[in-house]
């Protein structure tokens, strides 16, 4: 009977699986995925898109969604009182934000994963006729699907890092939508030649890059993009370990 | 075993918890009693670092909790504060923090069982009672077979027969050895269970006793034709006598029998020869007088 990293994987495990939100708010997730590229993919009748790129037009919002999911497991433990007890078992403190992340990044990202793909499939099925079809063989298409996972997997971890810094969900989920949605809004506020420069390395227009299908100008590269979003990940995942390693609980 | 060794505690400009030193031995029940506001919680959050002392430490078994490899073994804890989120069953909430030490889902039955919860395991905690709350964070404290366990006003909320359970859970765990220590602002509470007394208001330490001395510290008041005649005559190693009023005398040191016969060998007479032996709750109240921080108006 000692406390070993693995056991406290499977507590945070233990309590994702035991909460009725969590599935809620995944379902909600994988729905918006597949119903809004579905949508997408029918309705879409002009040229300028590609079939990946329809089918994943819900990861803005799942984004928000699977993002507002790792918000309610961090934010959760301190609304609720939860995190005395969970720290009174693991008074290092910092193995619990590891593994929060870990089973809330992994689980998104199986999930996210699944629903791309269903997206894909579906989105193919009712695809409109103005727009080429595609199969996963085709150039991108794998990398793009997977991309997609990653990325949401990778914004259910930040949803945990800001909930665990911030300790409230109506403030992360505020900075989470600031971050992804009001961000890039903001930046075209700006002159263009600032715009232009700064537009690629937003976080949501960062992590999007990974699931362009063709890389076009003024993005990054898709796993330089999905890098410089994993930097962001970081830096917030590091405040919020200060903030749990230094503060009172 | 609990050492606190000189801590003080500020939130902000206000100190909390003032260079307060006790040690709370195994084999035994301490009390930690104190008024509303006197920082029983507090400290008791530091025990289990869940607050950061700004000076002193505190020391779990002999070494710094944060540092050991199997928290829920070395202490239990039941904190004031809910600790549970409400969304989860009872027997999810337990899994949950027996999973990080790998403590079987056997002793997450058993402790649901001894705290009388099996009923409603896999209700969301959420719908609990305060009592049944109290049950759960109970069963929380007993989950690693800890070899102390800490409880922050254990009988809150809880009925007569919920009272008894855990002043009998108590009493036994510190019969098997264990350290075990209990908050209260009830003295009467306290004394039916603890050996040890650790008493604090406004943060500093008023008193470390035990039951049996904090009642007998009580004198005898004495009113009587001849309170200088007397004195004499009683007077000694251990024994003070200090006059309340022209005519009146209090003692500690001497029995109200002792000072009786004493009397009637000279003759003296004796108008009022009382006891003090004021009560647990009196002594308690003497003490923590001038600490009250939040008193009701009167
Ligand atoms: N996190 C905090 N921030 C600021 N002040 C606090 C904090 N926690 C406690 N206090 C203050 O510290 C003082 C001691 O509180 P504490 O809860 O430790 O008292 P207590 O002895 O447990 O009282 P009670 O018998 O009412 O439970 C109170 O004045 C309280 O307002
Ligand atoms: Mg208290």
């Amino acid at each position: 009977m000692k406390i070993t990293p693995g056991g406290v994987v499977a507590a945070e495990w233990t309590k994702f699986s035991s909460l009725r939100s969590t599935w809620i708010t995944t379902g909600v997730s994988v729905f918006l995925l597949v119903a809004f590229g579905m949508i997408a993919s029918a309705s879409f009748d002009r040229g300028g898109a590609d079939a990946v790129g329809l089918a994943l037009s819900g990861s803005t919002l799942a984004a928000l969604a699977v993002g507002v999911l790792g918000v309610l497991l961090g934010a959760g433990e301190y609304t609720t009182g939860m995190i005395r007890s969970t720290l009174a078992a693991v008074p290092r403190r910092l193995p619990v934000l590891w593994s929060k992340s870990l089973v809330a990044g992994i689980a998104a990202f199986v999930m996210m994963t699944v629903g791309s793909f269903v997206a894909f499939a579906l989105g193919g099925a009712v695809l409109n006729n103005a727009v080429a079809g595609m199969s996963l063989g085709d150039d991108g298409v794998l990398r793009a699907l997977l991309g997609a996972g990653l990325y949401l997997g990778l914004v259910a971890v930040l949803g945990v890092a800001l909930g665990m810094l911030v300790r409230s969900s109506a403030g992360a989920i505020a900075i989470l939508a600031g971050g992804l949605l009001i961000l890039p809004g903001l930046a075209i506020l700006l002159p263009s030649s600032i715009a232009d420069a700064i537009n690629p390395y937003l976080p949501s227009n960062a992590g999007s890059a990974v699931m362009a299908l063709t890389h076009s100008d003024g993005t990054l590269a898709p796993w330089a993009g999905l890098g410089v979003f994993a930097l962001y990940v970081v830096a917030v995942l590091a405040a919020a370990a200060y903030r749990l390693k230094k503060s009172d609980a | 075993m609990i050492q606190v060794r000189e801590v003080t505690k500020r939130y902000g400009a206000k100190t909390v918890v003032d260079q307060l030193s006790f040690t709370a031995k195994p084999g035994q029940v301490t009390g930690f009693l104190g008024p509303n506001g006197a920082g029983k919680s507090t400290t008791m959050r530091m025990i289990v670092g869940l607050d950061a002392p700004n000076s002193g430490d505190v020391l779990v078994n002999g070494r710094t909790f944060a540092s050991s490899a199997q928290p829920l073994h070395e202490i239990g804890v039941l904190l004031e504060a809910k600790a549970v989120h409400p969304g989860r069953s009872a027997v999810s909430h337990l899994l949950a923090l027996a999973r990080t030490h790998g403590i079987p889902r056997s002793r997450v039955d058993e402790v649901l069982h001894l705290a009388g919860l099996e009923k409603v395991a896999h209700k969301r905690v959420g719908a609990f009672s305060l009592g049944m709350g109290q049950r759960l964070g109970i069963a929380a404290a007993l989950l690693g077979d800890p070899a102390v366990i800490m409880l922050d006003e254990p009988v809150n909320g809880l009925d007569p027969e919920g009272v008894l359970w855990v002043r009998n859970l108590l009493t036994g765990l510190a019969a098997e050895g264990r350290t075990v220590m209990l908050s209260s602002h009830l003295m009467s509470e306290v004394a039916l269970v603890a050996d040890h007394l650790i008493i604090v208001g406004r943060g500093k330490l008023l008193a470390d006793t035990t039951v049996a001395d904090l009642v007998t510290s009580e004198g005898v008041r004495v009113v009587t034709a001849a309170p200088d005649e007397l004195r004499a005559m009683i007077g000694g190693a251990g024994v003070t006598v200090t006059s309340s009023g022209a005519d009146s005398l209090f003692v500690t040191g001497r029995s109200a029998r002792e000072i009786g016969l004493a009397a009637a060998t000279r003759g003296i007479p004796l108008f009022e020869l009382t006891p003090q032996n004021a009560s647990l709750e009196e002594a308690f109240m003497d003490l923590t007088r001038d600490a009250v921080e939040y008193e009701a108006a009167r």
